[in-house]
Order: structure tokens, then C-alpha cells, then sequence
């Protein structure tokens, strides 16, 4: 069984690798702007995870049509009610981050988290 | 049903509504409203306990017209209501301790933001308190992460600035793996609400299904709010966080913020994955282990470390390791003392915090604690409520901290593999605590020997203070709200009190928290 | 830990300690070492030498100076331990990278499949939602009756993330005069007044000590330097597609409930809408009808109406009572209780808030 799902579930390896590589840049990147790109990517893999999870072939978005109310019509209506949720708190806190980031860029003059944190250190000794 | 069940609900609203409505207040009415609803809201909690205790049972509360699997629910029973109330408790006297600096590092302007942060931060801490919704916990607790960040960059100087974007980095990194944790639980479960999710986790173990995920979900889970309340090896961004906020901030965050995680990954433990599942897996291992090395290192750098409140920060590092390690112990002994701990750290660091600030107003606020060489008589009432801080930390009997250990140490007893490390690094831990605290009390009361130091101090203080102009307008400042002093003496006084209330009425809180815990099942 | 080696202090295990620690910072020298990156900061520091502002901008230039010197004067005895530690970073990064991912991809690789009807996630839960939803909800949008009535307490939630975002931004951009009376206008007006010599200006300014962020900022805050200044083309085309956008923006909040869309969605179009006419005709035009008054009381009345609304339908929920809002007929704009109403509300917090983020990071100010 292992190994295969992997290639069938083409959508949910793509959106692991894509969290792995957001959450490393935003671990480990220096500069404060990639580590921002790199949450975004984080959360919009998590996004398309849910997304995929939420999917089931050949059937339709989960808007009543017809009036046809078959479970078997639509698919799981619940992923993409949490992605739309994740979309709003990630916009939020990306704002905030940014914000943070002009504000350490005017004070000190870099986007580099190591460079910033020294000066700041200097900064106080002064 | 009782009109009291409603209290959780209210408490949660009323909070948000009220840093709703703060954004058009100024920051005087803003401060006060948020005073009452803290009062408000822990006294609801108080009546919640108390509904709790009677009825001998928890209950579950429907956020609308839908029952269990379908729509929100939150959920109260006598943990819950007495964590809120510690809380509630421990934010209101950080409110009112920290009140005249909060007035001074933040600008006028801005003051009322402050106090819609204080809000949401106190609706965010009850509902992760109360939910019992998986994905509710997910929003609340960026709402939670968002607040602290707020509440650590309000005063804008440069440190706190870094701080804050570092505390914010660690802090996504944590709700990520929370967030991707959550989705796979969900994945394998098809639930979001913690009961029905628990059922279906009890029927994928019965069935032996989805071992691996299982196994991963768990891990992701436990170190994405690990990371968030500042375990050992994720700790780095707490010296700074806590060491240059304003006092109230600090207090808060070091007192109550990594708490809510820590009491939310319980309840994630007892109610969604099962204890038994995570004592099975070797997760709880993995939390004890890097408890234990918390604790030392923790204590460790603080010992290192020579500016006072980056000390308390550090030992914030060592007193988030002592719960750990309780979680680890993997019996419901270890899992108590864990929560007592917390309500002890709560109570003892958000005591440290704002009475060190006293120490540093008389002391010429300066970083180095031996500045504070006699500061224990320039402000005597901080230095006694240092004194009892530090000593409850250390563990001097009659005091919180006292009760943990011997909760710890009891609880290690019973777990025979885990009792010898436990054992030896609570000696180990308590010998380095005393060797940090007890220096700074004693430098606390050392008399400044003659005039020379005398000299010295004065001669010093006009001299560091010459080149920033805002330092010396901000001692005037706080001088001149010095004329309410009588705040901050309440706020000392009454975390004092609460440090005795645990330390010799705990039988009734350790019995409430065990009933509280069987509950969770 | 390592045993003691006699030049501990110099050791890598030491400096990689002291750098999780996060006291001292071994990387950031050896970024300075790094060729590409010497243009860069210059680059920083060009428009600083232009500023007219000589005073305090000058103390900042030689801290930067400073700051850049000390590195090289450092480098000679750590440069080749510093270049050794950027190489096993990134070697680290890329190895840390790929064990998260294959971790991950050995759980998943245990999920069930992609596009399976039999899913453990298509439970009872989403069937009740989509057989239930339209009679329960009223809403045509299964997605928007979930959001919006069953799971109702996440998305309040959801929309205080957003409020309380918008609050941490004002706190850090939002540029307030210096006798703290909290409003725009009195920093503009100031800056128009101290046009003429700024440098006695401030010195006369006891509370300038907010540095030359505040200086600065002054000069921001009269922003039409960076303002593009009456573009024909961009006010023609303002012209045609800001109705059309905001008409658009509207349709997607109000039908909400009946098609792909809601407060969220259709409240950033309206916002990007507000942002485009903002840039098209300025700072002065858009003032005329939106102010920070009015983006404080839209967003507090739709705040206070969706708590106060929520509120309401979760007492009664909970303690089953009869709400007695009618859902109105399936399909109609009136129908599904309070959905309707809370789009609006949302999709009114949304713009504002976009608006609000996007002055606010323009010049700190609305």
C-alpha cells in the first residue's frame, strides 16, 4: 500500500512538499520578507490539502442546484468552509508581519532577521 | 437548563465585545472597561466552578440551533471553570499592576489599542479554555498569537520591535503544524468537534487503521503548541518577548499565554487523541524528555544571565519544563501536579514580574541586577513581593510552589521508569533555582555598603540618563503617576495572597483539578 | 554537551549555542562577507545622503556606518568558521526541509485516497449539510449556510482575527502627532508648517525625540511625493471600472447565500475597489467620503451587529428557544435569516479593513 497513494494522490504530495519548503523558509530564511512568503506558502499548502480533501469526483460545488439535495451530488462542503476561514486569519496575520517589517526596516535599516537582532542588541548598549 | 450554564458563552462574548467597542473609546474608558470586563467575566467563571462543583458534572454548550457533530459547541466543567478563574485572576491584578507604566510605554494615542489586545486576549484565553471545537481552537489561538504580538510591540521601542517579529515567526511556525496536525485529523476522523472526533479516534485505534498517521498527527500537534508556549529547544524567543514589554504585557504573556496552550494540548490529549493512545505512543516520552531538559537548561542560562527580567523570562523556560514534564509522567498524578504548576506559575511569575518593576522604578531602571544591590528597602513592599515570588519558586514550603513539587515528586513515584530522571532533575532544578532567586533576594537586601556606593548609585543614575531624554521624561511620568501607587500595592498584595491561597489551601484546588481531569474523559 | 576545549569560546558547537540562544549572531557577519549583497545596502543608504533632513538622519547614518564597519574589522580571525557555518546552514536547511516533507509524505501515503465518495471525512456531518442545509439554513450556498450558521462561532472568530490585525497595524504604522492628539490632519498640518525649516522645528520639539522615524514619517505623511499625480489614464480607466468593480463587489456580498461568494470574497473586491480609486484620484478625493471616523464606525457598527446578531441566535440556540427569524423562500435575496445580513456585515469589515491596510502601509494614515 505505501508508496503508492503518493502518485495517486498527486494533490496532497504537492501540497506537503509545498508546506515543507514554507515552513522551512519561514524557519530558517534569513530575510524577513522570504520568511513571510515562506508562511504563506505554508498556509495556501494547507489550504490546497483541505481543498483536495474536500474533493470527490464527479460531483458538483455544494450550491443547490436544481434543487437536487443528494448527498451523492455534491461534495464535502466542510474543507472549504475551514479554507475559506484559514484564508482570512492568514491575510490577517501577513498584514501583520509586513507591518512589523517596515517598522524594523526604518529603525535599523535591514531585512535581515541575524542583522537586525545585532543591531538592536548594539542598539541598546549604546 | 440553568442560566448559569450560560456564563462560559457570555464571558467570551462579553470580552470580544468589548475590544469591539474599545476602538472608539479612549484609552482611560477603554482601560476601565476592560477592568470590568475582566472582573465581570472571572466572576462568571467563579459561578461557573461553582455550578460545576455542585452538579458534580461538565457540560456542553451548543453555539447556535445545531447539535454535537454539526454545529460549534463549547464545553465547562470544573477545569475549566477553574483555570478561567485563575485567569481571570491573575490577568486583572497584571492589568491593574502594570497600569501606570502601560500609561507611560504606550503612547496616548494608542492607549485604547493596548486595551482591545487585553480584551481579545482574554476572550481568546476562555474560549481555548472552554472549546470544544478543534478549529475554533485554531482561530483563538491565532487570535491569541496576534494579541500577545500586539501586546509585546505596543511599546515600540527597537527590542521589543524584534522581539515581536521573532515571537511572531515562532509562533506560525507552531499554528502551521497545529493547522496541518488538525487537517489530517480531520482527514482520518472526518470531525472537527472534540467528542465525536474522540469516538472516531477510538474506532481507528480499535481497527488498527492508520497507525502512521495517527503517530504523526500527534507529534505535529503536541510540538506545534509546544513550540508556542516555549519548550526547551523552542524557547529562544522568550528572554526577549518577556524581558522588554511592558510590565502588564509581560506579566500576561509569561503568566497566561503559554498557559492556554499548554491547557489546550491537555485537553487535545484527554478529549480528541485519547490519553491512553498518547501514553502508548512514545510522544509523551518526547515531552518528557525535553521537560526535563527545560527545567536545567532553562535554569542554567538563567543563572548565566545577568539582567533581572530576562532572568525571571528564563525561568519561565525551567517552570514551562516542569509542566512538561508533568504531561510526560503519563499518569494522572503527573498530569495534576502539571496543572497546579501552571496555576503556581501564573500566580508566582506574574508576581515576579510586576514587582521587579517596582524594584527597577527606585532603582534607576537599569538592566543589571546589581543594580538592585538595597532595592528590597527602597521599595519595600515589591521586595517582599519579590521575596515570596522567588521563594515560591524555589519551592519554600507554605508557598505555591512548595505544593507543586511535592505534587511532582509524589506523582514521579509512581511512575517507576520515570522516577529516577524526575527525581533527580527536580533536585537538581530546585538547587539551581535557589542559586538564582535567593541571589537576587539577598542582593535584593544587601544594605549599599556606606557612602561610597550611595554615591555611586545616585552619581549613576543622572548619568545613564543624560543621553536619552525619553528615560528621564518617562521616570518624571511615572513619578508623577506615582500618586496612585496604591495599584500597584494591590496588585502585589493580592498575588501574594493568591501564592498562599495555593500553597496552604491546596488540598480542595488538587482535588478539584483531579475531579476536573476525570471529567475530561 | 562538548567537552572544554582550551578556545571553547571560538569553538562552532559555541557559537552555534550562542546563536540559538540568540545572543550573538555569527551569521549576520557572515552576510556582510557575501559580495552581492555590498550593492544592496548602499543601495539602502543612497536616499538617506539625499534627505534633506541632516540632523538626526545623520546619527543613523553613522550608526549604519558603524554597524556595516564593525563586521569587516571582526571578519580577518572568524571569516573562514562564519563561511564554514553559512555553508552548514544551508546544508542544514535543506536536510531539515526534506526530512519534514518526507515525514509528512510517509503519513500521507497512509491517507485514503483522493476523490474517494467513501472518505472518512464524508460522514454524517457534511451529508446533514447538504441534505439539511437548505431547509435549516435557507441558504442556496451550502458553503455559506456552513460558515455562517452552523459553524457559526469560527467565523466570528474569524472576523476578530481581522479586527484585531487592523489594530496591531495602526499600532505599528499609524503615525500620531506628538502632542498625542491622535488624528492625521494635525501631523499633515504640521508638516506643511515645518516645510520651511524643519531642523529648528523639531529641535523646538521636545517629544521629536521619537526619532527620525517621526521625522520621516512627517514627511510621508504629506504623501503626495509618492502619489502618482493626476494620471490621465489610469483616472480614465478609474473611471469606467470603480463602479463596475464596486457594483460587482456588491452583487458577490448579497448573494452570498445564493452563489459562490459572501462577505469575505465580495468584501475584498469592494476594498480593492475603494484601493484602486484611492491610487486613481488620491488621498484628498477618497478623504471626502471615507475618513478613519468612518472606517472606525462602519467597522464597529458591523462588529457590534454581528456579535450582537450571533449573540442572539446562540442564547436562543442553546437554550432552545425559538429564534424567529424567517428563512424567506430558497433562492430569493431575502431568504436565510441573518446570513444575508452578516455578509454584509462582514463584507463591510473586509473592505474597511483592506482600505485600512493599505493606507496604513502607504503613508500611516487615512
Amino acid at each position: 500500500m505505501a508508496g503508492m497513494p503518493l502518485f495517486v494522490n498527486i494533490e496532497e504530495t504537492v501540497s506537503i512538499i509545498l508546506f515543507g519548503v514554507g515552513f522551512t523558509m519561514l524557519m530558517l530564511h534569513r530575510n524577513l520578507i522570504k520568511k513571510i512568503m515562506g508562511m504563506n506558502i505554508m498556509d495556501t499548502a494547507v489550504y490546497l490539502f483541505l481543498a483536495a480533501k474536500g474533493y470527490i469526483k464527479g460531483r458538483m460545488v455544494p450550491i443547490v442546484t436544481d434543487g437536487i439535495q443528494d448527498v451523492s451530488a455534491y461534495i464535502n462542503p466542510v474543507p472549504s468552509g475551514l479554507v475559506l476561514t484559514g484564508i482570512v486569519v492568514s491575510v490577517s496575520t501577513t498584514a501583520l508581519m509586513l507591518a512589523l517589517t517596515i517598522r524594523l526596516y526604518e529603525r535599523y535599516g535591514s531585512l535581515d532577521l541575524d542583522q537586525i537582532l545585532m543591531r538592536a542588541k548594539e542598539d541598546e548598549e549604546v | 437548563m440553568s442560566f448559569v450554564q450560560n456564563f462560559p458563552f457570555f464571558s467570551i462574548i462579553a470580552a470580544m465585545f468589548s475590544g469591539i467597542l474599545s476602538s472608539v473609546l479612549d484609552g482611560r474608558k477603554a482601560r476601565n472597561l476592560s477592568l470590568l470586563v475582566i472582573a465581570v467575566t472571572t466572576g462568571m467563571s467563579v459561578m461557573v466552578l461553582g455550578f460545576c462543583m455542585r452538579t458534580g458534572e461538565s457540560y456542553t454548550y451548543m453555539m447556535g440551533h445545531f447539535p454535537a457533530p454539526w454545529g460549534n459547541e463549547i464545553r465547562a466543567g470544573v477545569l475549566e471553570g477553574l483555570t478561567a478563574v485563575m485567569f481571570g485572576l491573575v490577568m486583572f491584578f497584571a492589568v491593574i499592576g502594570g497600569m501606570d507604566h502601560t500609561a507611560v510605554d504606550v503612547e496616548e494615542s494608542k492607549q485604547n489599542l493596548f486595551y482591545i489586545m487585553i480584551d481579545l486576549m482574554l476572550s481568546s484565553l476562555l474560549a481555548l479554555i472552554y472549546t470544544n471545537d478543534l478549529f475554533t481552537a485554531y482561530v483563538f489561538v491565532e487570535i491569541n498569537t496576534i494579541a500577545g504580538c500586539g501586546l509585546i510591540m505596543i511599546r515600540q521601542v527597537g527590542r521589543s520591535l524584534s522581539s515581536a517579529i521573532r515571537y511572531m515567526i515562532m509562533s506560525q511556525l507552531g499554528s502551521g503544524l497545529f493547522l496541518i496536525g488538525l487537517s489530517l485529523l480531520y482527514d482520518v476522523t472526518g470531525h472537527l468537534l472534540m467528542s465525536p472526533a474522540k469516538e472516531a479516534v477510538a474506532v481507528i485505534e480499535a481497527a488498527g487503521l492508520y497507525a502512521v498517521p495517527m503517530l504523526v498527527i500527534m507529534a505535529v500537534i503536541s510540538v506545534g503548541l509546544a513550540i508556542k508556549s516555549g519548550l526547551y529547544p523552542f524557547h529562544y524567543w522568550i528572554p526577549d518577548t518577556y524581558g522588554y514589554a511592558t510590565p502588564t504585557a509581560s506579566a500576561i504573556l509569561s503568566g497566561l499565554v503559554s498557559k492556554g496552550y499548554i491547557f489546550l494540548l491537555i485537553k487535545i490529549f484527554y478529549r480528541v487523541l485519547g490519553q491512553e493512545n498518547v501514553i502508548a505512543s512514545q510522544m509523551i516520552n518526547v515531552l518528557f524528555v525535553f521537560g526535563l531538559a527545560g527545567m536545567l537548561m532553562g535554569s542554567v542560562h538563567a543563572i548565566l544571565e545577568k539582567d533581572t527580567r530576562r532572568m525571571i523570562a528564563y525561568s519561565s523556560v525551567a517552570q514551562i519544563g516542569y509542566i512538561y514534564m508533568g504531561i510526560g509522567l503519563g499518569t494522572q498524578a503527573g498530569m495534576v501536579a502539571a496543572v497546579f504548576h501552571m496555576f503556581t506559575h501564573s500566580a508566582t511569575k506574574a508576581l515576579l514580574f510586576i514587582s521587579a518593576v517596582g524594584l527597577y522604578e527606585v532603582s534607576g531602571d537599569r538592566k543589571d541586577y546589581r543594580s538592585l544591590i538595597g532595592a528590597g528597602y527602597r521599595n519595600s513592599l515589591a521586595g517582599i513581593g519579590f521575596a515570596v515570588g522567588a521563594l515560591s519558586m524555589v519551592g519554600f514550603p507554605m508557598l505555591s510552589g512548595f505544593i507543586s513539587k511535592l505534587l511532582f515528586a509524589t506523582s514521579a513515584l509512581q511512575s517507576p521508569h520515570k522516577m529516577l530522571p524526575t527525581v533527580i532533575a527536580l533536585a537538581v532544578s530546585t538547587v539551581l533555582n535557589a542559586v538564582y532567586f535567593l541571589r537576587l533576594v539577598i542582593t535584593l537586601y544587601t544594605i549599599p555598603s556606606g557612602e561610597e556606593n550611595e554615591g555611586e548609585s545616585t552619581s549613576a543614575l543622572p548619568e545613564k540618563q543624560k543621553p536619552e531624554g525619553i528615560k528621564e521624561s518617562r521616570e518624571k511620568q511615572i513619578v508623577l503617576k506615582r500618586q496612585r501607587f496604591s495599584k500597584f500595592r494591590l496588585a502585589v498584595v493580592s498575588y501574594i495572597l493568591l501564592n498562599l491561597v495555593l500553597g496552604l489551601y491546596s488540598q480542595p484546588i488538587v482535588a478539584a483539578i483531579g475531579k476536573g481531569l476525570s471529567m475530561f474523559d | 554537551m562538548s567537552r572544554q576545549r582550551d578556545d571553547y569560546e571560538n569553538s562552532r558547537w559555541r557559537k552555534f549555542r550562542s546563536w540559538i540562544d540568540g545572543e550573538v549572531d555569527p551569521l549576520a557577519s557572515g552576510i556582510m562577507i557575501q559580495p552581492p549583497k555590498a550593492p544592496i545596502e548602499k543601495r539602502i543608504e543612497k536616499p538617506k545622503t539625499e534627505n534633506p533632513v541632516t540632523l538626526q538622519s545623520e546619527s543613523i547614518q553613522d550608526k549604519d556606518r558603524e554597524w556595516n564597519q564593525t563586521p569587516e574589522e571582526k571578519k580577518d580571525p572568524e571569516g573562514r568558521g562564519i563561511r564554514w557555518f553559512c555553508r552548514f546552514y544551508q546544508v542544514m536547511s535543506v536536510f531539515l526541509c526534506l526530512s519534514i516533507i518526507f515525514v509528512l509524505l510517509w503519513t500521507i501515503a497512509y491517507l485514503p485516497a483522493f476523490g474517494n465518495a467513501g472518505n472518512p471525512d464524508n460522514n454524517e456531518v457534511s451529508a446533514r449539510y447538504i441534505e439539511q442545509g437548505l431547509k435549516e439554513t435557507g441558504a442556496v450556498n451550502i458553503v455559506t449556510g456552513m460558515i455562517l450558521d452552523y459553524r457559526a462561532f469560527d467565523t466570528f472568530g474569524e472576523s476578530c482575527v481581522l479586527f484585531i490585525a487592523s489594530c496591531c497595524v495602526l499600532v505599528l504604522l499609524r503615525i500620531d502627532a506628538a502632542d498625542g492628539k491622535g488624528s492625521f490632519r494635525d501631523t499633515k498640518n504640521r508638516a506643511k508648517k515645518t516645510k520651511g525649516d524643519p531642523e529648528n522645528n523639531i529641535m523646538a520639539e521636545p517629544e521629536a525625540v521619537r526619532t527620525v522615524i517621526a521625522r520621516k514619517r512627517l514627511e510621508e505623511a504629506d504623501d503626495r511625493l509618492y502619489e502618482p499625480k493626476n494620471d490621465v489614464i489610469l483616472q480614465k480607466c478609474a473611471c469606467v471600472l470603480v463602479p463596475l468593480i464596486f457594483v460587482f463587489g456588491i452583487y458577490i456580498v448579497l448573494n452570498g447565500h445564493l452563489s459562490p461568494g459572501g462577505g469575505f470574497s465580495g468584501g475584498a473586491v469592494l476594498g480593492s475597489g475603494l484601493i484602486f480609486y484611492l491610487n486613481a484620484f488620491g488621498f484628498k478625493k477618497t478623504e471626502a467620503f471615507f475618513t478613519e471616523k468612518i472606517y472606525r464606525r462602519l467597522t464597529l457598527c458591523a462588529l457590534t451587529f454581528y456579535c450582537m446578531a450571533k449573540s442572539y441566535s446562540f442564547f436562543t440556540g442553546a437554550n432552545h428557544l425559538k429564534s424567529g427569524i424567517p428563512l424567506g423562500t430558497p433562492g430569493a435575496i431575502l431568504s436565510s435569516g441573518l446570513i444575508l445580513p452578516l455578509n454584509i456585515c462582514v463584507g463591510l469589515v473586509v473592505a474597511c479593513t483592506m482600505y485600512a491596510f493599505y493606507a496604513l502601509f502607504r503613508k500611516g494614515g487615512m
